[in-house]
């Protein structure tokens, strides 16, 4: 279980960077290497260049701005889940961050990372599907923006070009009122989720005015679950209604694979979802 | 030499500063182990889960199967073998000898790294941070009941050690 | 002092955690070259033609080798039979490589060898293999009817089948006032040590020597098979066993890759090294626990066993590379510390296109105990007595023992268990539990929501496996004592256990001795680590060659100081005048004497050198003993057990150190929990491996397993010097019988019965899933 051959290469700013993958045909971009490394080590891929994004320091950092928390897309899950600015902005994605790998794992992977490399059952891109991030993609010509909702073609497959860069991802950050919950389920600690739950809920008034649902581990992509969000907005978020929404939400996509059945996905998002809306909801009421 | 294949590195290797010309795609895991000959690291999946190559790469554990030896170019490693001074050993190397923390003894360096990491960071865990701290080394010998009360006795030693260094200080 | 029995600190551990340890990849010999092979992606096919051109012609690349190849210098082109005291008909062992057909994914096809592991592995890539693919049997279960051949040259899937039989069956189920029935599935783990496998072969051709260093649970048998394979002089080869990280049955047989780096080492002139990764641990050694037992047991009106009987379909993979000792075990041991009358069973050995099995840790008792534990919980349900009671009930008495079971073991003798307290031994782990105050805490938790269920089931391990185990105890001149053994070490703390009872038989301080294992060249016999043998068997051996020396010591000592030898007394290596220490002589001064000067005659007309040999041979095995106990809660939304008390009380006799017999529960256990909760080598209908990776196949790691709680009893052991019986095995054997056995009670609600682990968090939201169905079919 040895990496098979490959040119290096290892730009120190992001100009560099983007300039020699206009350049490369087949080049794969290493971030944290969390998913890519064990990728080569069983030799699941054999790409030409390898380009190394840990010397672009300037893709490392998390900041305020204006009503949005942005992250360098080179930030590592450890630094992010160790900064107060995202401790106190950005709860969702601390407590995703909880469920994540391990102490050594997150030592090295980043947020950029685990978003492109969408894994369905990761839980970061749940995290900033549910959170409505956008992602700013970059390439030698041009810049643009994506939607993390827009992000996700195909299973682990996301819309990005081999030219390109994802430099930083921007969260907004919702005013009070707003509740967040992640719930995940997998067999031991630190494992990909069978299911994960990532909810964004605000009450005014008693009233649910916004919610967001992903899931995770459930179909080939990270998804949101529109129908049961559409059935919160409007309701006061009590039990029966929760019950009743949760129902509702008939358009996940499950899939069956060695650690689960398609209906044992689809009953643990249920069993987690119902959990999910409460504290978020509770949480919504304590803080409006 | 092509740059693209293979690449003079300068690590600092357990204080020691070393210069190496390797394959890029050499896992610092192997260079640590085969190029440098500090055997202490131990390779047990090469695919990033079981634990026990852990290292400390600029003071942060990391999983040396994980990582190319070309990219700690410029850092600092330090492995299991820098944990005993001479005669005197760490205090969690103690800790893991007095409550039998190993069996095969193959795990072993990569646990004692991670909690090196973590305890400088976390001296004082509750029981539960401790085990999630852990939960990426995998054992099979143990079960991991001693592992635990030797990790929770270690934070405790090197807490009276940190304290002792204080009154020296003082 | 007293050493055997106190909790002395391991004397591995220092250069363990130093990381000053040397295992098998630690290895460097100068001018050494890496292996890596080819292995059959597919589980069965005919191989028309494989071309290993371009793989020869790849950088760094010295050979690419096939059996063709190695043939001129292999004695057979199959591995021999190991252990080769039965006999079995057919060609049934694996070929060192494969020869016209791949049997199972995984299978070794040809080998690389390079500058380097990384380069190997480049060059394994590009051998092209042409093949036909074969239909694969998949499943033990549908090996016999209307399945393809695992092997086209045979006839049949059936390899063997093995009967055991005694008592009246019939008579017993005539008479039954209750009759049971079970229809059990167990499925394959793997051993899965931190460290694989991993051979260096060095072939010194000026001394016609091979050295092989081998990461083995079994020195001397890797000689002799390497022996035999190439067909040269054991006594040519030697077998090292470095520190070795982790057995557990996967280092308990020579492979194919011993062989062909025995072999190429030779071709080639140069040092091999061959590291076996995780992903040829998924896919080439050994696994074991797949079985599906069919049985059924005849209790009378007052929930006494009357007989037992039934059918096992074992599967024993593509090969069968040692014999049937899985199977035969598990068919003898199901019976365990019950008293059963009557005993009828027939286990069929079936062969599939999946890896081999041998034993894993447990070595068939695990899996016969699941069946019988899980017979009396169902006898316990359908006469309506308690579980626990009706384990009493049945248990073997102390007053029985020693008790003999109409049974033979594999090597002929009656199976007899030498000692033991059961029934105390069960009440003790009752008590910790809290056993008959535990409806009351599941009658309030449920009223809080909270499913909670209790477990118990006994365990007894067959251990100390003969014939017999080496020791040669050696003072040398400088009084330090070394110790050498053909004996195994694999982490479980042997050369501290030999140290405590060395020093004690001795005299010596235990810093001064010197434990050598598993090295063919200091020792000439050795059977190896395996069925929790070598306390008894090679502890007894080295207490037996020091008692020796010790003897001699004394006499020779008595001759010097001329007093006779019941004056005298040894401490620390000094040998004194009880009445007047100062007199005394020191065994580095007696070892001087008895090394003789020349001209000089030996004192006291003894035999030169202060050493002694032992191959202590048990008269048979001993049987150790454990109940569990364990509380969990079960989640009905999601499925998962939590194990809230994991409660031991073990029997293995006088412990030699109880921190290290506490240590082997540990790991036992938790192997067990692992084969209840979490593994399970996952295959397809093609017999296509498909949890290859430690994401897909789930060890556990610290945050899922319990603070086990153990109580000891000391039943010694009449059979050996020291009393012992072994350990390293009794904590898994009832393990998933218990765990099985509390969820079921945690499910009792939905009056659910599982008959299969890895009870998996998904199979309890099925098997809910499915009770509440029935029951709003049939309300």
């Amino acid at each position: 279980m040895k990496p098979p051959p490959f040119d290096y290469y290892d730009p120190s700013s992001l100009e560099e960077g983007l300039q020699l993958i206009s350049t490369l045909d087949e080049a794969k971009l290493l971030a944290g290497g969390q998913s890519l490394m064990p990728m080569l080590n069983m030799r699941y891929l054999a790409p030409q260049s390898i380009v190394d994004l840990n010397r672009i320091e300037e893709l490392r950092f998390c900041r305020s701005e204006n009503s949005s928390v942005v992250i360098g897309a080179m930030t590592t899950q450890r630094d992010l889940a160790a900064s107060p600015l995202i401790r106190e902005q950005l709860p969702l994605l601390v407590e995703a961050l909880s469920h994540v790998g391990h102490l050594q794992t997150r030592t090295r992977g980043t947020l950029g990372g685990s978003i492109c490399h969408l894994d369905p059952a990761a839980e970061l891109p749940v995290a900033a599907l549910a959170l409505e991030a956008t992602l700013q993609v970059r390439s030698a010509k041009e810049a643009r923006e994506i939607a993390m909702g827009d992000f996700p073609t195909f299973y682990m497959t996301p819309d990005i070009m081999p030219a390109e860069i994802l430099t930083e991802i921007t969260f907004p950050v919702r005013a009070a009122g707003t509740g967040y919950a992640f719930e995940e389920f997998a067999r031991r600690h630190g494992d990909f989720a069978i299911i994960s739950v990532a909810v964004s809920l605000s009450l005014e008034a008693g009233q649910v005015t916004y919610a967001r649902v992903a899931v995770g581990g459930a179909g080939s992509v990270p998804q949101r679950a529109k129908l049961l969000e559409d059935a919160l907005v409007g309701e006061r978020p009590e039990d029966s209604v929760l019950d009743e929404a949760v129902r509702l939400s008939t358009d996940i996509e499950y899939i069956a694979d060695v650690h689960a059945t398609e209906e044992y996905r689809r009953h643990l998002f249920f069993v987690l979802a119902r959990r999910a809306l409460t504290r978020a909801a509770r949480q919504a009421a304590s803080e409006s | 030499m092509d740059k693209r294949r293979r690449r003079q590195i300068q690590v600092t290797v357990n204080g020691q500063s070393v210069r190496r010309e390797v394959d890029v795609r050499l896992t610092v895991a192997d260079f640590i182990r085969h190029e440098l000959f500090l055997t202490g690291t131990h390779l047990g999946c090469e695919h990033g889960v079981c634990g026990a190559c852990t290292i400390l790469v600029d003071d942060r554990a990391v999983r040396g199967c994980l990582m190319l030896a070309v990219q700690t170019d410029g850092a600092e490693i330090r492995t299991v073998e820098s944990l005993a001074q001479g005669d005197t050993a760490h205090p969690l190397q103690e800790a893991f000898q007095d409550h039998h923390g190993l069996q095969c003894g193959y795990c072993t360096a990569g646990i004692l790294m991670t909690l090196v990491d973590f305890l400088a960071n976390n001296p004082t865990p509750e029981e539960s941070e401790l085990k999630n701290a852990l939960s990426g080394n995998l054992c099979r010998c143990t079960g991991y009941q001693n592992i635990f009360s030797a990790a929770k006795d270690g934070a405790e030693r090197l807490r009276i050690e940190e304290h002792s260094d204080d009154d020296i200080r003082r | 002092m007293t050493y055997v029995g106190s909790r002395h600190t391991r004397v591995e551990d220092e250069a363990l955690l130093r990381g000053e340890g040397r295992f098998i990849d630690d290895i460097h010999l100068p001018g050494m070259l890496e292996c890596a092979f080819v292995r059959s992606t597919v589980a069965h096919a005919r191989l028309r033609a494989v071309d290993m051109e371009a793989a020869r012609h790849a950088p760094g690349v010295i050979a690419v080798l096939g059996l063709n190849e190695l043939l001129p210098h292999l004695a057979s082109e199959r591995l021999p039979l190991g252990f080769a005291l039965e006999t079995i008909e057919g060609e049934v062992t694996p070929f060192v490589l494969a020869k016209e057909e791949v049997c199972f994914v995984g299978e070794a096809i040809a080998v690389v060898v390079a500058e380097n592991r990384y380069l190997a592995e480049d060059a394994a890539a590009l051998v092209n293999i042409d093949m036909d693919i074969l239909p694969a049997v998949s499943d033990a279960a549908n090996a016999l009817v209307d399945a393809p051949l695992v092997h086209t040259e045979k006839e049949s899937n059936r390899l063997k089948e093995i009967k055991q039989c005694y008592g009246d069956t019939d008579e017993a189920f005539k008479r039954a006032a209750h009759v049971c029935s079970l229809s059990l599935r167990q499925e394959r783990g793997a051993a899965h040590p931190i460290e694989g496998r991993g051979i260096v072969a060095h072939y010194d051709s000026p001394g016609d020597q091979l050295n092989v260093w081998s990461s083995t649970q079994m020195p001397h048998e890797v000689r002799a098979l390497l022996a035999k394979t190439l067909g040269i002089d054991e006594e040519r080869i030697r077998v090292v066993v470095p520190d070795v990280g982790g057995g557990f049955g996967a280092k308990f047989l020579m492979y194919p890759e011993e062989a062909v780096l025995a072999c190429a080492t030779r071709l080639l002139d140069r040092p091999l090294k061959w590291i076996e990764d995780r992903r040829e641990h998924f896919l080439s050694a050994i696994q074991a626990r797949t079985q599906f037992w069919n049985v059924e047991m005849a209790i009378d009106k007052n929930g006494k066993i009357l007989g037992v009987r039934g059918h096992v379909t074992h599967d024993q993979g593509a090969y069968t590379p040692q014999g049937f000792n899985l199977p035969y075990n598990a068919s003898v041991a199901m019976p365990g510390p019950y008293v059963v009358p009557a005993y009828d069973l027939t286990v069929d050995v079936v062969e599939t296109n999946r890896p081999p099995t041998i034993p894993v840790r447990g070595a068939g008792y695990p899996e016969a105990t699941f069946a019988m534990e899980r017979l009396l919980d169902v006898a316990a349900r359908d006469s309506g007595l308690d579980r626990a009671e009706i384990r009493r009930l049945n248990l073997i008495s102390v007053e029985q023992m020693p008790y003999e079971k109409p049974l033979k073991t594999r090597s002929g003798s009656t199976v007899k268990y030498d000692s033991g307290d059961y029934q105390t031994c069960q009440t003790m782990a009752l008590e910790m539990i809290g056993y008959h105050q535990f409806r009351h805490r599941q009658q309030t938790a449920k009223e809080q929501g909270q499913y909670l269920g209790i477990g118990i089931a006994n365990g007894i391990k067959g251990t100390g496996r003969g014939p017999f185990e080496s020791a040669v105890v050696r003072v040398g001149r400088s009084g330090d004592v070394t110790v050498y053994t053909g004996a195994t070490a694999m982490g479980q703390g042997l050369k501290t256990v030999f140290t405590q009872i060395a020093a004690d038989a001795l005299g010596s301080r235990p810093s001064s001795i010197r434990i050598v294992a598993g090295d063919t060249g200091t020792i000439s016999l050795g059977q190896g680590g395996f069925a929790s043998r070598q306390t008894v068997t090679a502890g007894s051996a080295v207490h037996l060659a020091a008692v020796n020396i010790r003897k001699k010591a004394l006499h020779v000592a008595s001759h010097l100081l001329e007093v006779p030898e019941e004056d005298l007394s040894i401490t620390d290596g000094r040998i004194y005048i009880t009445d007047s220490p100062s007199d005394s002589v020191t065994l580095a001064e007696l070892a001087e004497a008895l090394a003789g000067a020349p001209g000089y005659a030996l004192p006291a007309d003894v035999e030169p050198g202060l050493e002694a040999q032992i191959h202590f041979s048990p008269p048979d095995l001993v049987y150790s003993n454990t109940t569990h106990a364990v509380e969990v809660e079960v989640s009905p939304n999601t499925g998962v057990t939590t194990i809230h008390r994991y409660v031991v009380a073990n029997d293995c006799g006088r412990m030699i150190n109880p921190t290290l017999v506490e240590g082997q529960i540990h790991g036992g256990v938790v192997h067990g929990i692992g084969n209840a909760l979490f593994e399970q080598m996952i295959f397809d209908e093609n017999a296509q491996p498909l949890t290859t990776n430690f994401g897909d196949y789930l060890l556990p790691t610290i945050t899922e397993v319990p603070y086990i709680e153990i109580t000891h009893m000391e039943s010694p052991s009449p059979l050996n010097p020291l009393g012992v019986k072994g350990v390293g095995e009794s904590g898994v054997v009832p393990a998933a019988a218990v765990i099985v056995s509390a969820i079921e009670d945690a499910l009792s609600p939905w009056g659910i019965r599982i008959n299969e682990y890895p009870v998996t968090p998904m199979l309890v939201v099925d098997l809910i899933t499915s009770a509440e169905k029935a029951r709003e079919s049939i309300g």
